[in-house]
């Protein structure tokens, strides 16, 4: 289990710099620039402190702002006055300054900024932590965040050196390589003759492929955010996780050996790997029969934290398991995965709506039936109208009115639509492309699709062969293509893409399916000269996530990697499931 | 060796000096310099020179000239004097010419005598008249100090950043002190004086008596002050004669010198050698010429970097000599030729003969895209030229759209700033464009503006949402959005309103926008949302509990658990409740309520439209076995297996599984045998299959 790399697979670039960068920063910017000692979490209550000083380290959000508004004025009805600083990571906005203003406190305070944008989460996964970057653009078309993701991108080719090829989809990322290059340019000339470690970079944006974040996730490191919500790289186990009374604060990477070993697995693997580890443990415990003295004091010294750690990393992840194992392996949730396969494949879908429906009038969940309801559209390119008003009628009887607005922003960001009756648009799209060049033809999909965003995964799940043959049993024991992530029931297809570019050094030959991904795709692959890239270079490839990316899209090309010999390192605005996009785009009473 | 040595003179006992022309003087003045207000710059800088025809004449006829000249005598402009009578002329460390008038104000002159700018120096200075004005140079700039008619000091200390200090008032100062000058300590402009006996000192805010330390006794007047270049020393000319010199924080007295001369001195000035950092004073009077200290011995002098000197060059306009001393010492071009040329392009933007165009190509062709140079920062000299069509085609030049932004704000050219800040990406740009358009225009035309422009447009109403709702409104109606307002209404419905009536009429609103934007759905579902409230808020009234914003769901599912089933039905059919639903809802609510009669009764009621399975599930939900077993007889064939898998009958659901001989049902079945006592159902289940297989 838990397979190897390939020998001959390239090194992964050594990512503490950025935590040990972003410490040393926010230690002195804290200690030394603002006198900080003590830190609290900016909520919207009063500050019950005596300090001369109170020094907010926030995201640029107006309602940040407003917290701190309300705290300053506060103080000053209580004729309190203090010093205030804000510090906006990563950096500080107009609009928020704005607020400040109009609430009457920006003599009050003084900003500063902390230019901290990429956490390494672990070895291969850098965030930038900006859950509101997927609603901000998808959905409010605010552009704000690419030049910060143009920015991260930047240092990283500073730190790492310059990328050999750089592909990409997506409108989104188009803008990121475009302003990137831009701050590559103004730079030019001072970060001359580095070599690439990093070789190629391939940029991509959430909505090119909205379906595999919108699947259950049953690989355990997915399933695990999907069940208990990782955050920040780690997550919280509750009393029945660690079958004590207490909850228990876990991290999740590389460095748990343990975990390292079954996050990419399938969940049906998992259980038997651990009761298999925890013989082995056993088995190693019980050496210290009929050792002498000399042995024991060994054994004592030196193997025994080793074997205690183990076993307590072994006893959260069963109890985690059990946890999931309680939740979600009753007949509902093989159910709910079965409908989500047959949405997939495109087959029984009488039977899916119904089985929608019927999760919503018994309230099963309002997230899990929102993204239900998303997937079955994005999968039909477009719910027919007359389940589009019945399933929202359901929904908004079961969960409030409110939700009316919900649908508003579902049907903005393509998510939830509406079929164009008799599929007029591709009929007059077809005749249009024969009759005119390509290139006005693109233009002419750009207005097409701007009228009605076209999800097209019939097709394009077709042209790249997403759903396996079921021809055999799929043995997930031992995978044979990325579809394990998905029991084996459909490759996602943001990986596929990545695969197929890779594989074709470009866009070649693909251009059906980029004309149904509604184009925006780019090749470049003249960055630096060839020959000055080394070939081990070449195999390392970072994949940027423009909205963010699931654990299920990370464990299928850390497959791929070990496949093909590449090594992935991911770099993503967020790490996102399911739950996360639908909350995003759900209103609620506040 | 006495060729070396020859004119060499001897300077008291141990020193020598020696005397060689350097170069002579090529001015052909026409003035005595005594009759003229002279400014010389310092470190060898150009030398402004204006007849003082005020000083004697009360109304003169003829305008006085006002010349420059460089160091060596070299005129470099000339010109008549049109404004006011001048008290002062002085050179700022930019090398601008300073001309202080009587009135106050400042006039800045370049030194080719190109106008650059004037300012006033106070309505108080204006009003009292200069009577005497200092130019002093500290690491804030070049400032001015002023003594009014009034007897009051006001100063600035940066020119180039105007802030005006009047300094306090000195208790009894009746007449001009005998002499004044400017201190600098602490990062502090100060102002020494001296009347009759006493030395004052003047700060921000008060003035307070000095003595300066060791002092010779007898001193009724001080008639000369000096403070060194670098504001370290003082010196201080007595009417006994002697000449005090210290520190000019007056804590310590360095040297004192009797020199027997009590006639006041013309001029006195510091003067001091670099490396041994030995401190002298030359004092002059009309014939004489006296130097004092330690080791006086050579006169000050100061090393000009080389960036000074290339700014130098560029001043008096010799570009090419500037480029040439560049690519000598192989500078980098940002700091070399790129920031000359830059320099050289400022100055063609100001020749007003040459069109547009032919500036705007020339200053191309030889900058090209060479690293460092600002196109916009060209522009804004051209626009400060008054040449805005100029600064418009130069900033075309400007890769940066950034950079173009803030000029064409300047210039008014706000929607072309827009779109320039769009280019460049950066949204805080684009929102600080969206706001000041927000101000320069009217609100109709600031909406189309946006309209054209969807990035600015998404920016400003995101904004909006959270901080300008009734904006927000206006703007979705410009567009005539209908959509967007019915949304906007539906969020003010539950987040604006609080009374029940506000958010029906809310509502009622949205009802209409949606029907305008043909969002029929949309439309319904808001009247139907209405109906809901008026009738929950009824329930509250009748029932007493909560009703108000719950869900038609939660609504019917709360009267149900109260006990109100007529209640619940009547909604239900007002609101045409699915009957599937309905069932989930009743049976659902019915065994939170632990009601096993009445659920009993409502499966009896008519054929159940979701099956028996669910019956069965919401009883061991409950863990209710009993009543479990009694709806799992009811469920049909195909759920039936599972149904007894339910409630834990694994024999039964073998039996029903066999009966059905449905291979799936089997292996689930069989997957359940997991009990000590299932081994003879996992033996039945076995044969069963086998026997399938046979056949």
């Amino acid at each position: 289990m838990a397979f190897p790399h390939r020998p001959d697979a390239p090194e992964l670039p050594d990512f503490s710099m950025l935590k040990r960068l972003a410490r040393d920063q926010l230690i002195y910017l804290l200690e030394q620039q603002h006198e900080v000692d003590k830190l609290y979490k900016v909520e919207n209550k009063p500050v019950f402190s005596t300090s001369e000083q109170l020094c907010f380290l926030v995201r640029p959000r107006i309602r940040n702002m407003r917290y701190i508004a309300n705290l300053v004025n506060t103080d000053k009805m209580a004729g309190r006055t203090r010093r205030y600083k804000v510090i906006f990571s990563p950096q500080k906005f107009y609009a928020c300054e704005m607020v400040l203003e109009e609430e009457g406190i920006y003599g009050d305070v003084s900003c500063d900024e902390w230019a901290f944008s990429l956490l390494p989460l672990d070895v291969d996964l850098l965030s930038m932590e900006l859950p509101e970057f997927f609603r901000d653009y998808f959905l409010e078309g605010n552009q704000r965040w690419i030049n910060t993701v143009a920015q991260a991108v930047h240092l990283l080719s500073n730190l790492y050196g310059p990328f050999a090829n750089c592909y990409g989809i997506g409108r989104c990322a188009k803008m990121v390589y475009e302003t990137w290059r831009e701050l590559e340019e103004e730079e030019e000339g001072e970060i001359k003759g580095q070599k690439p470690e990093i070789g190629r970079i391939f940029l991509l944006d959430r909505d090119v492929d909205f379906v595999t974040a919108l699947c259950s996730q049953v690989v355990y490191e997915g399933l695990v955010d999907d069940t208990f919500r990782i955050k920040c790289g780690s997550v919280d186990f509750g009393p029945d996780v660690t079958s004590s009374d207490k909850s228990l604060k876990v991290l999740l990477n590389a460095q748990d050996k343990v975990f390292n070993e079954i996050r990419n697995e399938h969940f049906s693997n998992v259980f038997g790997f651990l009761s298999q580890k925890a013989r082995n443990l056993q088995a190693q415990y019980d050496r210290r029969r009929g050792m002498d003295i000399k042995q024991m004091k060994n054994f004592v010294s030196q193997e025994l934290k080793g074997l205690k750690q183990e076993h307590r990393l072994l006893s959260l992840h069963i109890g985690a398991c059990e946890s999931i194992m309680k939740k979600k392996t009753k007949q509902d949730f093989q159910e709910l995965i079965k409908t989500e396969h047959a949405l997939l494949e495109g087959f029984n879908i009488r039977e899916s709506t119904s089985y929608i429906e019927e999760h919503i009038d018994r309230q099963v969940s309002p997230v899990e039936s929102l993204r239900l309801m998303c997937l079955l559209s994005i999968t039909e390119n477009g719910l027919v109208p007359k389940d589009y008003r019945s399933l929202k009628t359901q929904y908004l009887q079961s969960y409030g009115p409110e939700h009316l607005l919900t649908f508003s922003n579902l049907r903005r960001t393509g998510l939830l639509t509406e079929q164009v009756p008799g599929d007029t648009l591709t009929a007059v799209e077809n005749k249009v492309s024969k009759l005119v060049t390509d290139k006005a033809a693109g233009k002419l999909t750009d207005a097409f699709s701007s009228l009605a965003k076209r999800s097209n995964f019939r097709g394009i799940s077709k042209k790249l062969g997403l759903i396996p043959r079921g021809d055999s049993e799929y043995d997930l024991k031992v995978p044979r293509d990325m579809a394990y992530v998905f029991s084996g029931a459909y490759i996602p297809l943001s990986c596929r893409i990545i695969e197929q570019v890779l594989e074709r050094r470009g866009w070649l030959g693909l251009e059906e399916v980029v004309r149904l991904l509604n184009g925006n795709e780019f090749a470049v692959t003249d960055m630096i000269p060839e020959e000055s890239a080394p070939s081990d270079s070449l195999r390392l490839v970072l994949v940027v996530f423009l909205g963010g990316c699931t654990f299920s899209e990370i464990s299928a090309l850390r497959f791929l990697g070990r496949e093909r010999g590449y090594r992935f390192i991911f770099l993503t605005t967020a790490v996102t499931n399911s739950a996360r996009l639908m909350e995003a785009m759900s209103e609620v009473k506040t | 060796m006495d060729c070396y040595t020859a004119d060499w003179n001897p300077l008291g006992e141990a020193a020598f000096y020696r005397k060689f022309e350097l170069y002579s003087m090529d001015w052909d003045l026409k003035e005595p310099l005594r009759d003229c207000l002279v400014a010389a710059a310092p470190y060898g800088g150009p030398i402004a020179l204006l007849r003082n025809p005020w000083k004697k004449e009360k109304s003169p006829s003829i305008r006085p000239l006002l010349q420059i000249y460089s160091s060596s005598g070299v005129a470099l402009a000339s010109l008549l004097w049109k404004s006011g009578p001048v008290v002062l002329l002085g050179w700022s460390a930019e090398e601008e010419l300073l001309c202080v008038q009587e009135d106050g104000s400042v006039l800045v002159y370049g030194l080719h005598g190109d106008f650059r700018r004037h300012f006033s120096m106070g309505n108080e200075v204006l009003q009292n008249r200069v009577l005497d004005a200092r130019v002093f140079h500290t690491e804030f700039g070049s400032g001015i100090a002023i003594l009014t008619g009034a007897h009051r000091f006001t100063l600035t200390a940066n020119v180039g950043d105007l802030k005006l200090r009047r300094m306090p008032e000195v208790p009894g100062l009746q007449a001009l002190p005998s002499c004044w000058t400017v201190l600098f300590q602490d990062r502090v402009t100060l102002v020494l004086l001296a009347i009759g006996p006493d030395l004052y000192l003047l700060d921000n805010t008060a003035c307070s008596g000095v003595v300066p330390p060791g002092l010779a006794p007898g001193v009724s007047d001080f008639l000369q002050m000096a403070v060194s270049f670098n504001y370290r020393y003082l010196a201080l000319f007595t009417d006994t004669g002697h000449i005090w010199m210290g520190l000019a924080s007056l804590k310590e007295k360095l040297y004192e010198f009797n020199c027997n001369i009590r006639a006041p001195p013309k001029q006195m000035a510091w003067c001091s050698r670099p490396k041994s950092k030995q401190k002298a004073i030359v004092v002059a009077w009309e014939r004489r010429l006296l130097v004092a200290g330690d080791a006086p011995e050579s006169i000050q002098y100061k090393q000009l970097t080389i960036e000074v000197l290339l700014d130098r060059l560029v001043l008096r306009r010799l570009y090419p000599l500037a480029i040439q001393i560049c690519e000598y010492l192989r500078l980098p071009e940002v700091q070399g030729i790129s920031r000359i040329l830059a320099h050289w392009a400022c100055y063609k933007v100001q020749q007003k003969d040459v069109s547009d165009e032919d500036v705007a190509r020339a200053i191309n062709q030889k900058l090209g895209d060479t690293p460092g140079v600002s196109y916009s920062d060209i522009a804004a000299r051209a626009y400060g030229c008054g040449r805005t069509e100029l600064a418009i085609k130069l900033l075309e030049y400007e890769p940066r759209s950034g950079e173009q932004v803030p000029l064409l704000l300047k210039m008014k050219r706000s929607k072309l700033a827009l779109s320039k800040a769009i280019e460049s990406g950066d949204t805080d740009l684009v929102f600080t464009v969206v706001l000041h358009l927000k101000n320069e225009l009217n609100r109709g035309d600031f909406f189309m503006t946006l309209r054209n422009q969807p990035v600015a447009l998404s920016l400003y109403r995101q904004f909006c949402k959270h901080q300008e709702l009734e904006t927000l409104k206006d703007l979705y109606n410009q567009d005539d959005n209908h959509q967007e307002l019915g949304n906007f209404h539906i969020r003010a419905s539950y987040a604006a309103e609080e009374r029940i009536e506000g958010r029906v009429a809310a509502l009622q609103t949205a009802v209409d926008e949606y029907y305008k934007a043909k969002n029929e759905f949309a439309a319904k579902a808001t009247e139907e949302q209405m109906r809901l409230l008026r009738l929950q808020r009824r329930l509250e009234d009748e029932l007493g509990g909560h009703f108000l914003d719950l869900s038609l769901h939660d609504t019917v599912t709360s009267l149900l658990l109260s006990g109100n089933n007529k209640r619940a039905e009547q909604l239900a059919r007002d609101f045409r409740i699915p009957d599937k639903r309905f069932w989930w809802l009743k049976l659902t609510a019915l065994a939170d309520r632990e009601d096993w009669e009445e659920l009993e009764k409502f499966s009896k009621s008519k054929k159940s439209p979701i099956g028996y399975l669910p019956f069965v599930e919401v009883c061991m939900k409950r863990r209710n076995k009993f009543e479990a077993k009694k709806f799992a007889a009811r469920v049909s064939p195909e759920q039936k297996v599972k149904a007894f898998l339910l409630i834990g009958d694994v024999t039964q659901a073998a039996d029903v599984a066999i009966e059905r001989r449905n291979e799936a049902e089997l292996s689930l079945v069989l997957s359940h045998c997991t009990g000590a006592s299932d081994g003879a159902t996992a033996d039945k289940i076995q044969r069963a299959r086998a026997l399938a297989q046979r056949k």
